[in-house]
C-alpha cells in the first residue's frame, strides 16, 4: 500500500506484481470460486498429519514435555505446589550464584505464588532493560511434541524478559502442556480469537544458542545462556 | 546482488586448491548430515509432512493473489503496513525511505537471505545509515566484508583461527591479552560487542521464514535470539520477505515447521521461533510502535506458471546444498551467487537471467541427493536440465560443446550406429590402457586427467553383455 514514506512507489508495484500472478496463474479476480476456497481454508484452517508423538496428554505429555527440554539443554524443576515453585526458584538462584533479584511481568499466576516465604527475592515489574540479569515469565501453552513454551507479548509477560537477561526462568501448569503445536494454535485463539494474534508468540525450546563457528554449538549466544523451566502441578 | 557466477570455472579450480576452505568444508558433512538423518529418522511421520507441505506450497501459490490480499487485510487489521516492491531496486529505496522517515541513524539486522539478495546493506549504508549484522555468522561477514557462503550457515567456510584475526582488527578495544582461542571466547566477544548496538538500534529488520495469512503474521525460525531483539528492541521493525514465502494458516505453518529445522540444522525444533503481528498493542509494555513489510517479487511472478514454478516452495534450509558433493568439494562462494548449491543454480538463472549464470545449472553431477533430501519435493535436477535445454536453445554454450553434444546426439539417437561405434572403440580403449586399466593421459581428457587417472573400459560394452547373460540364461 502507497504511503508517504514510500513516495507512492509501492501501489504501483503492487498492481505490477498482481497483474503478473493473475497473468500466471490464468485467474480472473472477478471469479468467485477461488475466493472460496481460500476464504474456507482460512476459517476452518485444517490441520495436518499430528505426529504420533505429539498425540499425548496428562502425564506422558508432562513426561516428554520435560525430556525433550533437558534434551535441549534447559534446567527443569517440576513442583507440587506454588510454595514448591517459590522455593524452586530462590534455590536456583542460589545454586547458580545469582543475586536475588527477579523482572516480570503482571502476570497473575506469577503475581498469586507465595512470594513473602521467599521473603530475600526482591522483585521488580515491566519490561527487561540491559541491567536486568535474571527474569521471570509464564508460558500460557506448551506443546510436548518438541518441549517448546509458548510465550505471549503483553503487560503479563514483556517479550523482552525472554530475551534480554542471561538467566530466564518460565512457569508453566502442568494443565497447560498439550500434545500438538496445533492444539496450542486452539489454546491462542481460545484467548485472542480467531485469526488474532498478539503481537508476539514467542517458541521457545531451550537456551540461546549459535553453531555458526565450525558448528560447535555455544549457548548464550545473544539470548540467554540459561533457561530455567519450572512445571507447576 | 554481488555477483560472480560469470566466473565459476576459476572460482572452483581456486577452491579446490584452497587447503583452509577444505578443512572447514569438513565441517559440512560432519555436522549437517549425519544429524539430519538422525532427525529425520526419530520422526516415522517425515515423509508424509513432506507430501503435505508440497501440497500447502502448491495450493498457497496456486491462489497466491489471493493469500496475498487476505494477508494485507490482516497486517492493516493489526496496525502493521504491507509494502509491494516489484524489484531489487524498487525493495532498498522502499526500505531507505521507511528508515528516513523513522530518522533513523542505527539499523541491526536479522538474518536475511532476501536483503543479501537486493544488497540493502550497501544502499543503506551508502545513505549514512549505520547498519549491524547481528547474526554471528553474518556479523563476522560484514567485518570481514564478505558474502555468505551457506544459506544458513554463512560462515562454514571459516575456521575459527580466521575469525580471531578479523575481531583483533575490528574491535579495537579489545585488549590484545584477551583469550579468543576457543568457539565460546569468540561468541562471547560478539554478544559483547552487539549488545550495545541492540539497544541503540532505531529500526530493526528481519526476514521471514513464513507470512501467514490467517493472521497476517510473519515468522522467524533462529537459534540465537538476535532475530527477537532485532524485531524487539527498535521503535520500527521492518520485514523483508519475498512474495512466497507465503501459507494460508498457523496448522499450515506447523506442519512446515516440523521439516524446516530438522532439514536445516537436524533440530526437532529451532530454539526460537517467533510469530510477530502489527506493532506494539496498547497494553504492550515493549516491542516496536511501527510494523512494516516489504513484500518482493524480483522475477517470482515471472516462475510462476513456468517449469520452475516447484522452485517456490523453496524453504531455504539448506539441506540440498549439505549433501551435494559439488558444494562439498568448492564450498559456496566459488557459484558467485548469493544462492549456491543445487536450489541457487535454479533460481539463480530466474532472479539474474541463464546468460549471467550459465554455469550453475551445469555444476551438477545429477547424483540426485538434493531432490532426495528436499523437504518440499522440488525436482532439483529436472529444473537444472530445463536450464541447460534453455541455455543451449538460445545457442550461448561455446562451440566447441555445442558440437560435441551434437555428435553425441547424432550418435545416441541412432541405434545401430552407437552399438557399432562403442563395440569397436571398447576394445581399442582396454587394449590401449593395457594392464593398469586405467588412462593418466586421454586426447580432450585433460581435465579429468590432470587430478587422476581416468579408468578405462573393460572391452565389453554393457549392450553385449547384457544380451550375453541373457541368452545364457534362456539357453
Amino acid at each position: 500500500m502507497s504511503s508517504p514514506e514510500d513516495g507512492g512507489v509501492t501501489t504501483d508495484a503492487r498492481n505490477r506484481i498482481f497483474a503478473r500472478i493473475r497473468a500466471a496463474l490464468d485467474v480472473d479476480p472477478e471469479d468467485q470460486s477461488g475466493h472460496r476456497v481460500v476464504a474456507d481454508r482460512l476459517r476452518r484452517h485444517p490441520r495436518g498429519t499430528i505426529p504420533l508423538r505429539a498425540r499425548c496428554h496428562g502425564e506422558q505429555a508432562i513426561r516428554q514435555f520435560a525430556d525433550m527440554l533437558t534434551k535441549q539443554g534447559a534446567d527443569l524443576s517440576r513442583v507440587a505446589n506454588p510454595a514448591k515453585a517459590v522455593g524452586a526458584i530462590g534455590s536456583y538462584l542460589g545454586s547458580n550464584n545469582l543475586p536475588p533479584r527477579l523482572r516480570m511481568g503482571a502476570d497473575a499466576v506469577l503475581a498469586s505464588l507465595p512470594w513473602k516465604e521467599a521473603w530475600d527475592i526482591e522483585r521488580s515489574f515491566g519490561p527487561a532493560s540491559p541491567s536486568d540479569r535474571t527474569s521471570l515469565s509464564r508460558a500460557v501453552v506448551g506443546a510436548a511434541e518438541t518441549g517448546t513454551l509458548f510465550l505471549v507479548s503483553g503487560e503479563d509477560n514483556p517479550t523482552t524478559l525472554a530475551f534480554l537477561p542471561e538467566t530466564h526462568m518460565v512457569l508453566i501448569s502442568a494443565a497447560d502442556i498439550v500434545g500438538s503445536y496445533e492444539e496450542a494454535w486452539n489454546r491462542l485463539r481460545s484467548i485472542y480469537g480467531s485469526g488474532a494474534l498478539p503481537r508476539s508468540v514467542n517458541l521457545i525450546g531451550g537456551p540461546s544458542r549459535t553453531a555458526d563457528i565450525e558448528q560447535t554449538i555455544v549457548r548464550g549466544a545473544h539470548g540467554p545462556r540459561r533457561l530455567h523451566v519450572l512445571i507447576l502441578g | 546482488m554481488a555477483s560472480s557466477s560469470g566466473s565459476f570455472t576459476s572460482n572452483a579450480r581456486k577452491a579446490l586448491a584452497d587447503a583452509e576452505l577444505q578443512r572447514a568444508l569438513q565441517n559440512v558433512r560432519r555436522g549437517f548430515i549425519l544429524k539430519r538423518e538422525t532427525a529425520v529418522e526419530t520422526l516415522p511421520e517425515f515423509d508424509r509432512l513432506r507430501a503435505e507441505a508440497r501440497a500447502i506450497k502448491d495450493h498457497t501459490l496456486g491462489h497466491l493473489d489471493l493469500y496475498l490480499e487476505a494477508y494485507e487485510e490482516k497486517v492493516n487489521e493489526s496496525g502493521g503496513k504491507v509494502h509491494y516492491a516489484s524489484t531489487a531496486a524498487e525493495a532498498r529505496d522502499t526500505v531507505l525511505a521507511l528508515c528516513r522517515a523513522a530518522k533513523a541513524k542505527r539499523v541491526t539486522k536479522g538474518k536475511s537471505m532476501v536483503s543479501e539478495e537486493i544488497g540493502l546493506n550497501a544502499h543503506l549504508e551508502g545513505a549514512g545509515i549505520d547498519v549491524v549484522e547481528t547474526d554471528l555468522g553474518e556479523y563476522v561477514l560484514q567485518i570481514r566484508g564478505e558474502a555468505p557462503s551457506h544459506i544458513i550457515a554463512p560462515i562454514v567456510h571459516l575456521n575459527k583461527e580466521a575469525i580471531e584475526v578479523d575481531f583483533r582488527r575490528a574491535h579495537r578495544a579489545l585488549p590484545s591479552t584477551r583469550k579468543l582461542k576457543s568457539v565460546p571466547d569468540l561468541v562471547a566477544e560478539a554478544r559483547a560487542v552487539l549488545r550495545e548496538r541492540f539497544i541503540t538500534a532505531d529500526v530493526g529488520i528481519t526476514g521471514a521464514n513464513l507470512l501467514i495469512a490467517e493472521t497476517g503474521t510473519s515468522v522467524i525460525v533462529t537459534n540465537e535470539g538476535n532475530g527477537d531483539l532485532t524485531s524487539t528492541l527498535p521503535r520500527v521493525h521492518i520485514v523483508i520477505a519475498s512474495i512466497e514465502k507465503m501459507v494460508p494458516t498457523l496448522e499450515d505453518a506447523s506442519t512446515i515447521l516440523r521439516l524446516l529445522a530438522r532439514s536445516a540444522t537436524g533440530q526437532e525444533m529451532a530454539t526460537y521461533t517467533s510469530f510477530a503481528t502489527g506493532p506494539r498493542r496498547d497494553d504492550d509494555p515493549d516491542g516496536p510502535s511501527a510494523y512494516h513489510v516489504v513484500l518482493l517479487d524480483n522475477g517470482r511472478s515471472e516462475m510462476l506458471g513456468s517449469v520452475f514454478q516447484d522452485m517456490l516452495r523453496c524453504i531455504r534450509c539448506g539441506a540440498c546444498l549439505n549433501h551435494c558433493p559439488v558444494y562439498g568439494a568448492i564450498g559456496g562462494h566459488a557459484y558467485g551467487s548469493i544462492y549456491p548449491g543445487p536450489m541457487g543454480a535454479v533460481l539463480t538463472p530466474a532472479l539474474q537471467g541463464i546468460e549471467h549464470a550459465r554455469d550453475l545449472p551445469n555444476a551438477s553431477s545429477f547424483c540426485g541427493r538434493c531432490e532426495e533430501v528436499c523437504p518440499m519435493g522440488i525436482p532439483l535436477p529436472k529444473m537444472m536440465r530445463a536450464w541447460r535445454e534453455r541455455d543451449f536453445a538460445k545457442g550461448d554454450p561455446p562451440l566447441r560443446q555445442r558440437i560435441a553434444l551434437k555428435v553425441w546426439a547424432y550418435t545416441a539417437k541412432r541405434p545401430l550406429l552407437y552399438h557399432a561405434l562403442a563395440g569397436a572403440i571398447m576394445p581399442l580403449l582396454a587394449w590401449r590402457a593395457g594392464r593398469s586399466g586405467r588412462f593418466s593421459r586421454f586426447p580432450f581428457g585433460k581435465s579429468w586427467t590432470k587430478t587422476r587417472d581416468l579408468p578405462a573400459p573393460e572391452g565389453k560394452t554393457f549392450h553385449r553383455l547384457y544380451g550375453k547373460a541373457k541368452r545364457s540364461s534362456s539357453s
